[in-house]
């Protein structure tokens, strides 16, 4: 018995060296300035989870999309042919991210991970990129802690931030909307982070704060009558209702606000953080009048939207910002690679610092030397009432482009490189 | 004042959900002795039915109203004869864990077909307008819910104190060898009883859909204080279960009305609650202790 383990050992052992020998032998021999002869994209997001619909799948989609035009663009010349992409479910959890980020990186021979929603997820990832020396496009996530104090040389922030949100968001509702603000946020670390941030905005455009309330998070009982209630008493009272729930909260509070009809009190509502995908859901005409922050939409001009024709024709939906931020962040990572003709990590980093770029997604994008942040213009965007809207998922009117320099903060003292 | 009103009566109508869920389950657990984690998930499947139903079949709010108890109440009985019976001779666990296999396919077969996003359900046109109480308006809709969700609780305590099945059913529940030895055939009443149970989550998921988030989850946070309801007052007690569940429900609204300043209390405040009953008394506030065997 004991000899046949022993010989079972001993041959798996000879099949793995054997093995790992036929793996290198002839790649080695192709082309040597990537890894394995082939360039390797791992899509790590949420894909059955709160965040799978705005992300999830169809990112994974949108990145195959930039590979395939990548190809076409550049035919024969291209880098590689090889080019594939891997995926994975983090399931919003942040040790399963941890694992899953070096998983691809080791073992699937991922140059570079994309996507990752939830904060706490994305900052580990980061400091996976770090640790293995590989890079990261975060898209998903919104803390500023990425190009904060989490900052790295191989991490780089694509697409959004809670600064941005509440800039654009907090700054232009008082300045139009009303000075008075009622702020409920859901008690974890991506609310405060938000109730902090618009806080700030909404003080520096000459607002108040009156009240602010950390709502149960999750709500179990799905009930947020008792802040809304609470808005229109406040002294002085509210003229607007700042809400930073997400997903399936954030339909809540507003099927409430509509219920108590505190838009006819006197009370409007501006949302911290939503997506095209949370209007379809409400329906346009559950929000219409809201504003807020976008950092992308595929109505907004022709380039987007042949983007979004082509995006239709393949997953079925419309693209959210986050879909067209992948495809533009797979597309910069492979004219990168071209350009420095390798996929060794610090070269490509070193080719994309400080680059300025214009494509579907980044308009006047620059992709920031000192912190990593990828800056470009942003959208103050309004639900349209349901009489304007004119075809399937067009919900919004933009009011106004936020130039890039004004749409993101300053690069934070607390990042160091 | 007016604010206190207000908050009890939002306390009340989320009190009515967690009632006519707690009720449910303790009519499940008292004939079948059975821990029906699936109960959030038929309250999902409640809501999204009523969702496909408008939307594509154009049934309105009213009709899903009476369709979608009736048919998860048939389908809770066809699932009760094809697996939860095999199982009820043995240890609760297992049954248990049934359920809970069975919360994860039903959640994830709605996940498949309509994705995780919440889908749309608009208030009846009925009921979309205010009350107005004097001091302070509310939504029609919400006293719609406290009003229907108060009817159905004492129509089913009518029908188990006043009514020969009930009757029935609760001796079956109360003494299961000594109402066999009387001739009854208890058995024949445990899956219209599973139905009904099944039928009432259902109901309260078709309520739920106009005011809150319709989704594939939707049940699964909701199940685990629902649970801390049933177990203050009194796994199987009826009245306890209703009890405790508007209680729970004006709890809740209270504590975030009055300790907002203090969030981590107001959202764990069952749980405290939970914890104190039973050390206070070990079978719930309405339940008996068990008798030694």
């Amino acid at each position: 018995m004991r000899r046949t383990v022993g010989v079972a050992a001993a041959s798996a052992a000879a099949v793995m060296l054997v093995a790992g020998c036929g793996g290198g032998g002839p790649q080695s021999g192709g082309d040597e300035k990537l890894t394995g002869g082939k360039i390797v994209l791992g899509v790590l997001n949420d894909q059955s989870g709160a965040y799978s619909e705005l992300s999830g799948k169809n990112s994974v989609t949108a990145v195959e999309m930039a590979v395939a035009d990548f190809k076409a663009k550049h035919g024969d010349d291209a880098v590689t042919k090889d080019i594939t992409v891997e995926t994975a479910d983090h399931q919003n959890k942040p040790d399963v991210a941890n694992s899953k980020a070096q998983e691809m990186y080791d073992r699937k021979g991922v140059d570079l991970i994309l996507d990752v929603p939830t904060s706490s997820a994305a900052l580990k990832v980061a400091d996976v990129a770090k640790e293995k020396k590989k890079l990261y496009f975060n898209i998903g996530a919104a803390t500023t802690d990425l190009t904060g104090k989490s900052c790295n040389k191989y991490t780089f922030h694509y697409a959004y931030d809670t600064y941005m949100l509440a800039n654009g968001t907090g700054k232009t509702t008082t300045e139009q909307v009303g000075k008075n603000w009622y702020i409920l946020y859901p008690n974890y670390a991506f609310g405060q982070d938000m109730e902090k941030s618009f806080s700030a905005a909404i003080t520096a455009a000459g607002g108040k704060v009156v009240g602010k309330d950390g709502a149960p998070f999750p709500n179990t009982s799905g009930d947020f009558s008792t802040f809304l209630l609470k808005a229109p008493t406040l002294n002085p009272k509210p003229e607007v209702l700042g809400t930073m729930q997400a997903g399936a909260e954030l339909v809540n509070v507003v099927k409430q606000y509509n219920e108590f009809k505190l838009r006819d009190k006197g009370v409007g509502l501006a949302v911290g953080l939503m997506f095209i995908t949370d209007i379809h859901s409400l329906t346009p005409a559950a929000l219409a009048g809201t504003t807020y922050t976008d950092a992308w939409y595929w109505n907004f001009d022709q380039q987007n939207r042949e983007f979004a024709d082509r995006f239709q024709s393949e997953t079925g939906t419309r693209p959210s910002f986050a879909h067209a931020a992948n495809y533009s962040a797979a597309m910069q990572y492979l004219e990168a690679v071209q350009a420095a003709g390798t996929d060794d990590a610090d070269t490509v980093v070193k080719g994309l610092e400080g680059k300025e770029v214009n494509d579907v997604f980044l308009r006047n994008g620059k992709i920031r030397a000192e912190d990593h942040r990828v800056i470009h213009d942003a959208y103050l965007a309004q639900v349209k009432p349901q009489s304007e809207v004119s075809e399937p998922w067009d919900y919004v009117k933009v009011l106004k482009t936020i130039p890039a320099a004004e749409a993101f903060a300053a690069p934070s003292s607390a990042c160091k490189m | 004042m007016t604010g206190f009103l207000q908050n009890t009566f939002n306390g009340l109508v989320s009190g009515a959900f967690y009632a006519l869920l707690a009720l449910g389950l303790a009519v499940i657990f008292g004939m079948l002795r059975v821990v029906n984690f699936a109960h959030g998930a038929f309250y999902m499947l409640g809501a999204f039915g009523a969702y496909v139903l408008l939307s594509e079949a154009g049934v309105p709010f009213w009709a899903a109203l009476a369709i979608m108890p009736v048919g998860l109440g048939l389908l809770g009985m066809a699932l009760e004869r094809a697996f939860i019976h095999r199982l009820t001779r043995l240890d609760p666990l297992y049954n248990f864990l049934l359920t809970f296999g069975l919360t994860l396919i039903l959640q994830d077969l709605v996940k498949l077909r309509y994705g995780v996003q919440s889908s749309p359900y608009a208030t009846p046109s009925a009921l979309s307008g205010s009350v107005d109480f004097g001091i302070f308006d509310f939504p029609t809709y919400r006293v719609f819910i406290l009003g229907f969700a108060v009817a159905v609780c004492v129509g089913v305590w009518w029908v188990l104190t006043r009514t020969r099945i009930g009757m029935v059913v609760r001796a079956s529940t109360e003494r299961p060898e000594l109402t066999r030895a009387f001739g009854i055939n208890v058995g024949r009443w445990v899956t219209p009883v599973f139905g009904f149970g099944i039928g009432l989550a259902g109901l309260a998921g078709v309520l739920a859909a106009p005011m809150r988030a319709v989704n594939p989850l939707m049940g699964a946070d909701l199940i685990i204080v629902v649970f801390a309801v049933v177990v203050i007052g009194g796994l199987g007690s009826i009245f306890g279960s209703v009890a405790a569940g508007f209680g729970i429900g004006l709890v809740q609204a209270w504590g975030e009305a009055y300790l907002s300043q203090f969030p981590i209390v107001s959202q764990t405040i069952v749980f405290i609650v939970m914890a104190v009953v039973l050390l206070w008394r070990p079978a719930g506030l309405f339940g008996r202790e068990e008798a030694p065997a």
